[in-house]
């Protein structure tokens, strides 16, 4: 009974030992920093998962990135501690070109964040579908959209391919789709970049459901990452 | 008082041991091999040289059939494994190979050198042999490094740290990709002459191992070169990544100046049944002509492996409730040609729709490549004098289909009548590990000898690493690069001849296809795909993430596969009918086959971890990471 009391003292005296530990613990980090990927003041539209931002603080012994997911939506946040940063998004990472950075001279933008900060990044996609308009008909999506050359200079791509998909979700993409839930055209086979078509059969869907997600992708040849519009839900 | 002559003792104790401060501090050890004593005697040098070749680094082998199953060569028929068929993306960093065991390795191997050249105590050949195959082992860690990572840090001599606080003067950048194929190519020049013209060693570094390695190495750098240009992104600007397009007629040419110099070895044909043939190159260990490098296993050695354990066929499985793991895909099986040399998919139904009745289960798989056989279990194949029980159910009469959810499992078709068994013993039932999901088990590397697949005992097969087939292979590739073509041909018929297809190829045959064909069927299930792929650059067309189901277009080396696909047959139950017991077969994809393989550009060289390039700050990082 003795030793038990002892034990008990003890662990009783560790514990609270251990439950005071506000002298040495960091708060979480609180400062939010908000943003989109924009090209004149329109979010890029992206996949999700597969375009993401880079945040490198100066200072510490060794150095390893922040990634920051970039949204469908274009849009990107994190919670961080204040500090210095250099924001970056890493080559050949997403459907646009980074413009060059006054301060910085180079595609790298330097960010002190004192407080939750609101930034948009500036960059110049190649190309930016638009305008889609869906119709069903006959267990078919249509849609009929244009698509805007922005880079017309030395640095210009051809269009390899535009693309539908359709989903049961939001969640639609090159990589998330219905199986058969796609129509593509090659570049080379659009004649009119402001009057292009695309149909596509609406699979079988388990369970049934009367409505389905669309979007409509640009893949630029040499460039891995796909433009996109923004999600649309199909009644049909 | 007692205590004060304690303590005078104790202190007396300290005294005298403490005068012996060096001897004790420099003891010999009772325990440990020190390495004066280990380089006098050659039997000691040769188990530290045996330790560095079972660290020899590799991607896909014998002792890990699951890693097989990440692409579309096969599907996982294991529940743990699922989820290899329901992932998307491959991660950045897979593959990834830079860390303490490789450096930890590769330092081991450095000290080996630098003492090797210091003992006198042994003859000079026995130490050049030990040198030379260190140094090939080095250039392998060298090799599986640059396919993974590209250029790497060419540490030649090991590094000490001086303990100053200032490590910088042992940060060195990486190499150019192209620099580090030189090296491993001049390595296998300076050292071919110093180890044994034996085609018979096989699990030891030989002259014909060092050419072999060589050619391999000198193809991966030419075709990287050559096809790197399709990709631009994934490319360094200083060359860690990426190889001039300029370099790549160089390079083709020493792969076939080594194939050249080759000696003594040649395609295995000993068995008149050509599947037999090419099933034994992987079993016969008494003087195969053929195998030139192999990790080899023995029994009751404590060096043994499990292939045959977790993949023979579950029906026929010796321990009864294990194996049948991988099974090979109907993406692969449908690769195989007809014998005149033309692709076909399997035939499942006739001109106007109907399934086509074949009399026996292997009758579909008839007239084709023998290498079919000889990799791929199907329905009706036997396994040890054992035919397989592959079905997935009954069609009956009115087109109704019966089948169970247990292996060979019977039911009662109609009251009052006999149990009938609906599905065969090692399945496919869909979702059931361990039956044959997709129809087919793997034959390639399974043992057929008693006890290989009990735990206790398991296999003894061998890992063959370098065979002379896909020298020969190696060979035609460069002379087809070459323009060469009468040259690519000659070395393709030779490798397709020994498969049964007698039909030569012609010079207008031979195309890039046709060479990514034959490596793909030939070299299946030996650890060649995926670094294939990626040095065509190839790897992010074919997983591309569609959705486009089985191929189809089957002479095209780039048709999006990024699925899994089966091909299982069923029962005819007519009793009375003529095609009572005869089988149709319906082409499926496994249930649990849920998602599609995308390869992105930022796969092609693995990401290389911030804890390495934060140590280090000349290392570049991969392109699109």
């Amino acid at each position: 009974m003795k030793i038990f009391k002892q034990y008990f003292i003890g662990a009783s005296l560790l514990a609270a030992l251990a439950s005071c530990g506000e002298l040495d613990n960091y708060d979480a980090p609180s400062k939010k920093l908000t943003g989109r990927i924009v090209y004149n003041g329109q979010a890029i539209n992206v996949e999700k998962g597969q375009v993401r931002l880079q945040l490198w603080e100066d200072g510490w012994k060794t150095k390893a990135p922040i990634n920051v997911a970039i949204e469908p939506d274009g849009s990107f946040s994190a919670l961080l501690f204040n500090g210095d940063y250099k924001v970056v998004i890493p080559q050949n990472d997403g459907p646009f070109m980074k413009l060059t950075n006054d301060v910085t001279q180079s595609d790298t933008i330097a960010l002190t964040l004192r407080g939750s900060t609101e930034m948009d990044i500036e960059v110049r996609p190649y190309y930016i579908p638009h305008s889609a308009t869906f119709s069903t008909a006959s267990s078919k999506i249509s849609v009929n959209f244009s698509i805007d050359k922005v880079i017309t200079d030395a640095n210009a791509k051809d269009i390899e391919y535009a693309a539908l998909y359709i989903n049961k979700t939001r969640f639609v993409s090159k990589g998330v789709k219905l199986a058969g839930g796609e129509a593509t055209i090659s570049g080379g086979s659009i004649a009119d970049l402001d009057d292009v078509n695309l149909e596509v059969n609406i699979p079988n869907i388990v369970p049934a459901q009367q409505y389905v997600y669309a979007i409509v992708a640009v893949k630029v040849a040499g460039v891995e990452d796909l433009i996109y519009t923004p999600v649309q839900k199909i009644e049909f | 008082m007692k205590k004060y002559i304690f303590l005078l003792v104790m202190m007396l104790c300290i005294a005298t041991t403490a005068c012996k401060d060096e001897e004790f501090m420099n003891k010999e050890p009772k325990d440990i091999l020190l390495d004066d004593d280990v380089f006098k005697d050659e039997k000691l040098v040769l188990s530290v040289v045996g330790g560095f070749y079972n660290r020899y680094p590799e991607y896909q082998s014998l002792t890990n059939w699951w890693e097989y199953t990440n692409f579309d060569e096969a599907f996982a028929s294991a529940f743990g494994d699922y989820w290899r068929h329901q992932f998307q993306d491959y991660g950045y960093d897979w593959w990834g190979m830079w860390g303490r065991a490789e450096y930890g390795y590769l330092r081991e191997m450095n000290v080996f050198l630098q003492k090797i050249a210091q003992a006198e105590d042994l003859e000079e050949p026995v130490r050049k042999r030990f040198e030379a195959e260190v140094r090939f082992l080095r250039s392998a860690l060298f090799f599986e490094m640059t396919k993974r990572m590209g250029g790497v840090p060419l540490i030649l001599e090991p590094l000490t740290y001086d303990f100053s606080g200032d490590a910088s003067y042992l940060q060195y950048p990486r190499a150019k990709e192209s620099e580090m194929y030189d090296f491993i190519i001049s390595e296998m020049d300076a050292i071919k002459t110093m180890l044994p013209d034996d085609p018979n060693t096989k699990s030891r570094a030989t002259k014909g191992l060092a050419l072999a390695v060589k050619a391999r190495a000198a193809l991966y750098a030419g075709s990287i070169a050559k096809y790197g240009t399709t990709t631009p992104q994934v490319t360094l600007p200083n060359g860690e990544v990426g190889i001039p397009a300029d370099k790549a007629d160089a390079y083709y040419q020493k792969v076939l100046d080594a194939v050249q110099e080759m000696s003594g070895y040649s395609l295995y044909n000993k068995k008149p049944d050509l599947s037999d043939n090419f099933a034994n190159i992987f079993l016969d260990k008494a003087n195969n002509p053929e195998v030139i490098f192999v990790n080899d296993y023995k029994l009751k050695s404590g060096k043994v492996n499990g292939w045959t354990l977790d993949n023979t066929p579950i029906s026929l499985s010796e321990e009864g409730t294990t194996g049948g793991r991988l099974n090979p895909s109907l993406n692969l099986a449908q690769q195989f040609e007809l014998l005149d040399n033309t692709f076909a998919p399997f035939e499942i139904v006739d001109g106007g729709g109907d399934p086509i009745v074949y009399d026996n289960a292997e009758d579909i798989f008839a007239g084709r490549d023998a290498r079919l056989a000889g990799t791929i279990i199907f329905p009706g194949s036997t396994f040890k004098g054992k035919e397989v029980d592959i079905w997935a159910g009954l069609v009956m009469n009115n087109g109704a289909i019966v089948t169970g959810d247990t292996r060979g499992q019977t039911k009662q078709l109609e009251e009052g009548g006999p149990q009938v068994q609906v599905v065969g013993k090692d399945g496919p039932i869909d979702g059931l590990e361990f039956t044959a999901q997709t129809g087919f088990y793997i034959r390639k590397h399974l043992d057929p000898t008693v006890g290989a697949g009990q735990i206790g005992t398991q296999s003894e097969v061998w890992w063959v690493r370098y065979r002379y087939a896909e020298v020969l292979l190696n060979a035609a590739e460069a002379a087809f690069e070459l323009g060469q073509l009468n040259v690519a041909a000659d070395y393709m018929n030779q490798v397709r001849a020994r498969a049964g297809l007698i039909t030569p190829l012609q010079e207008s045959d031979i195309t890039f296809d046709r060479i990514v064909h034959e490596r793909r069927v030939e070299l299946a299930f030996e650890g060649h795909q995926l670094w294939d792929m990626k040095r065509w650059r190839i790897a992010h067309v074919v997983w591309d993430g569609s959705n486009t189901g089985l191929p189809t277009n089957l002479e095209d080396a780039t048709t999006p596969s990024t699925q899994v696909y089966g091909l299982i047959p069923y029962k005819i139950h007519d009793p009375g009918e003529a095609n009572h017991g005869k089988f149709i077969y319906k082409v499926v994809k496994p249930g649990r086959v849920t998602n599609t393989h995308r390869f992105r550009l930022g796969n092609y060289y693995s990401y290389i971890a911030d804890n390495v390039a934060g140590a280090n700050p000349k290392i570049v990082r991969n392109p699109n990471h």
